[in-house]
C-alpha cells in the first residue's frame, strides 16, 4: 500500500490569530478555517446557508476536488437551479476543526514546539467546537442571521449544534441522517476504525511523519470497515452480488486460497487504499472521537429538547428508510425531543434502499424535500 | 380544499398556531398560513403524502394521532385539529384529552353513525350498512370506533368538555339546515364538526 503522506496543498482559508476557548478549556490559537462559497450574498446578508460535512468529507462541496480530481460530494445537490440553488442562495462549506484539509488540525504545527506537527497531542475537540470556528467565518464575513444549516451525518450533528448553541443565528436546520446523540454501536464503529490505526505497524504512536510514514494500511482497514456501514444489504447485492473475480495481484493462481476476489472485496479496498490519499490518520481520530462525544442531552440531565426550548427556528428531519447506522427510530427520537420544546418540525423518512450514504446520492424524493423546505422556509423569511 | 375543511377554518382565529393531524395533502396548512397567517403545522402518518406536503414548503411531520401528542407540550397550540379521523385511531377518548391538553381549543370531525340511511339499512337488511360515507366492509374497514353525534356529544359531557360550537354537514361539506336540533342532526347529518375547549379555561 502507498505509503507516501497526503499531498498537501494551499487551501482558500480564513485565519484567526486569537484563536478560540475549546470546550475542554485549552485555548487553541491562531485557528485556521479553509471555506469555500458559491453563490452570491445578498445585500441583506439574508441569504447565506451553511452546509457542514461529514466524517471524512471537506469544504469542496460542489466543484471539482483539487487533489482527487473528483466532483464535489454534493455537486448533484448545489449550484445553480438545483435544490440548495446557487442563483438564490449563498452557500458556505468549511473544512472542519480537526480535520486535514486546510483547517486547522492534528497535521499543523503546534505553536509551541519547533515545527512539529500536534499529531494526537491536538487537543479534544468537540462537534460544539467545529461550530464555534464556523461561526468566526461566519461573523467576519458580517453575516448575523444564516437562513439555514444543512448536513448529514456528522454534518448533521453540526447542524443540531448550530441550532442548539446559537438560536437566534439559525433560522431554518436540516438535519439528515443523524441522530440526537452517538449510539455505543456508532461508538463501537468508531472504535474498531481507531484499533486498526493503532495496529498497524507504521502508527509509530502516532508519531508516523518521524519516519516518513504514515499508517496506510490501518487507516485503509477503518475506511473499509466504516464504509459497509454506510451501505446497506440491499444496496451491497444489487451492487456486487456474490460476483468473483481473478485477483491480478496474486501470483499463486485462480485454484489458491485467494486467487479469486469477490467484487465486493475489490471495492472495499479501492475504498481504502483511495481514502488514504487524501486523509490523515490522527484527523480520523480526533474526528471521530468528537462524533462519539455528541450528545445534545448531555448538559440537560439528558433530555435533548431543552437545548430547543423557545426556539424559533424551523427544523427538517430526513432519515432513509435502509440507514441502519443512523436508522429512523433514531431521527424519531429528536423529533419528539423537538415536539417537545414545541418547535416547528417537519420529518421525512425516505424509501431508499441505498443506506446511510443515501443522502449523497440519487434520491428524487429526497431532492424534492430539500427544495420545498428551503423554499417554504425562504417564504417565512421572506428572502427572495 | 373541501368544503368542510373551509367551515373548519372559518372557526380559527388568524394568527393563532394550529396542529392538524392527518394533514393529508395540506390543503387547510397552506390556505391557514396564506389566508389566516397562521402558524400552521401538520401531523401525518401516510409517508407519501408527508413528503409531498415537505416538498411544497409546509411544516409536516410523519406521526399519528394515537402516538405523538403525547410529545408536546401543554398548551403548545391554540387549535389541534382531527379531520374525519376520530373514528379510526386506536383510542379516541384518550386522543381528544390530548388535543386538549396540548391545544386550548379541539376541532373535530367525524362521520356520524347515527344517520337515516345506516339506521334503516342495519334495520332492514340486518347487515353492517354500507353507505357512499361508510364505503368500506366491515372487515377492512379501518374505522374501529364509529360513534354517533348523540355519542360524542355524551363522551364531551364526562370529560367536561365545553362545546364552543357545532354543526352537521353533508358528505360534500355543505352545512346542513337542521343545525338548531341535535336530534335532527343526528339523523340527518352526515359528517358532524365540533368546536371544543376544556371548562373553566
Amino acid at each position: 500500500m502507498d505509503q507516501t503522506p497526503p499531498t498537501q496543498i494551499e487551501h482558500a482559508h480564513m485565519l484567526f490569530p486569537d484563536g478560540m476557548q475549546l470546550e475542554c478549556g485549552f485555548r487553541l490559537a491562531p485557528v485556521r478555517v479553509a471555506y469555500r462559497t458559491y453563490g452570491t450574498l445578498s445585500a441583506a446578508r439574508d441569504n447565506a446557508i451553511v452546509v457542514c460535512h461529514a466524517l471524512t468529507g471537506d469544504q469542496y462541496l460542489a466543484e471539482t476536488h483539487p487533489l482527487t480530481g473528483k466532483p464535489g460530494w454534493w455537486g448533484r445537490m448545489v449550484g445553480p437551479g438545483l435544490p440548495i440553488d446557487t442563483d438564490r442562495f449563498f452557500v458556505i462549506c468549511m473544512n472542519v476543526l480537526g480535520g486535514c484539509m486546510g483547517s486547522t488540525g492534528p497535521r499543523d504545527a503546534r505553536p509551541d514546539g519547533p515545527g512539529e506537527p500536534w499529531g494526537t497531542d491536538f487537543p479534544p475537540v468537540t462537534i460544539r467546537d467545529m461550530v464555534r470556528a464556523q461561526r468566526l467565518v461566519i461573523d467576519a464575513l458580517g453575516i448575523s442571521r444564516l437562513f439555514a444549516v444543512i448536513g448529514g451525518s456528522m454534518g448533521g450533528m453540526q447542524v443540531l449544534e448550530w441550532a442548539a448553541t446559537f438560536p437566534d443565528m439559525v433560522f431554518a436546520a436540516m438535519p439528515i441522517a443523524t441522530s440526537p446523540f452517538h449510539s455505543a454501536q456508532n461508538i463501537a464503529f468508531n472504535e474498531v476504525s481507531r484499533q486498526a490505526i493503532f495496529a498497524d505497524p507504521e502508527w509509530h504512536g502516532g508519531r508516523y511523519w518521524e519516519q516518513g510514514a504514515v499508517p496506510a494500511r490501518g487507516l485503509a482497514v477503518a475506511r473499509m470497515m466504516a464504509h459497509i456501514t454506510y451501505l446497506s444489504e440491499e444496496a451491497l447485492t444489487r451492487k456486487f452480488g456474490r460476483r468473483v473475480r481473478r485477483d491480478p495481484y496474486n501470483q499463486a493462481g485462480a485454484l489458491s486460497l485467494f486467487g479469486e476476489i469477490f467484487e465486493v472485496e475489490s471495492y472495499l479496498r479501492h475504498q481504502g487504499s483511495s481514502f488514504v490519499r487524501r486523509f490523515d490518520a490522527n484527523s480520523y481520530l480526533t474526528i471521530t472521537r468528537a462524533m462519539d462525544y455528541f450528545d445534545l442531552g448531555a448538559d440537560h440531565d439528558g433530555d435533548p429538547s431543552r437545548p430547543f426550548h423557545g426556539t424559533r427556528t424551523r427544523f427538517c428531519l430526513v432519515s432513509f428508510t435502509s440507514d441502519w447506522l443512523f436508522p429512523t427510530s433514531q431521527a424519531r427520537l429528536l423529533a419528539r425531543a423537538l415536539n417537545r420544546a414545541a418547535a416547528n418540525v417537519s420529518f421525512v423518512e425516505i424509501e431508499s434502499d441505498k443506506g446511510h450514504d443515501a443522502f449523497l446520492l440519487d434520491e428524487p424524493d429526497f431532492d424534492r424535500t430539500v427544495r420545498g423546505f428551503l423554499s417554504g422556509a425562504a417564504e417565512h423569511a421572506r428572502i427572495g | 380544499m373541501r368544503l368542510d375543511q373551509r367551515l373548519i377554518a372559518d372557526m380559527i382565529r388568524p394568527g393563532t398556531r394550529v396542529l392538524d393531524i392527518g394533514s393529508g395533502d395540506g390543503a387547510l396548512l397552506d390556505y391557514l398560513f396564506r389566508t389566516r397567517g397562521c402558524d400552521a403545522r401538520g401531523i401525518e402518518i401516510d409517508m407519501g403524502e408527508v413528503t409531498r406536503s415537505v416538498a411544497h414548503g409546509l411544516p409536516v411531520m410523519h406521526g399519528d394521532a394515537d402516538h405523538d401528542l403525547a410529545h408536546y407540550p401543554d398548551e403548545a397550540f391554540d387549535y389541534v385539529v382531527l379531520q374525519r379521523t376520530l373514528q379510526a385511531v386506536e383510542r379516541p377518548r384518550e386522543v381528544l384529552r390530548q388535543m386538549l391538553r396540548i391545544g386550548r381549543h379541539a376541532i373535530v370531525s367525524f362521520p356520524n353513525f347515527g344517520h337515516w340511511q345506516l339506521r334503516l339499512k342495519l334495520l332492514t337488511t340486518g347487515r353492517m350498512p354500507m353507505t357512499t360515507v361508510w364505503h368500506t366492509p366491515w372487515y377492512q374497514t379501518p374505522n374501529i370506533h364509529p360513534c354517533t353525534i348523540l355519542d360524542f356529544l355524551m363522551l364531551c359531557r364526562e370529560e367536561g368538555y365545553v362545546v364552543e360550537q357545532w354543526m352537521a354537514v353533508d358528505e360534500v361539506g355543505e352545512r346542513a339546515p337542521w343545525r338548531r336540533s341535535i336530534r335532527l342532526a343526528n339523523l340527518f347529518g352526515e359528517q358532524a364538526l365540533f368546536l371544543l375547549r376544556r371548562r373553566g379555561h
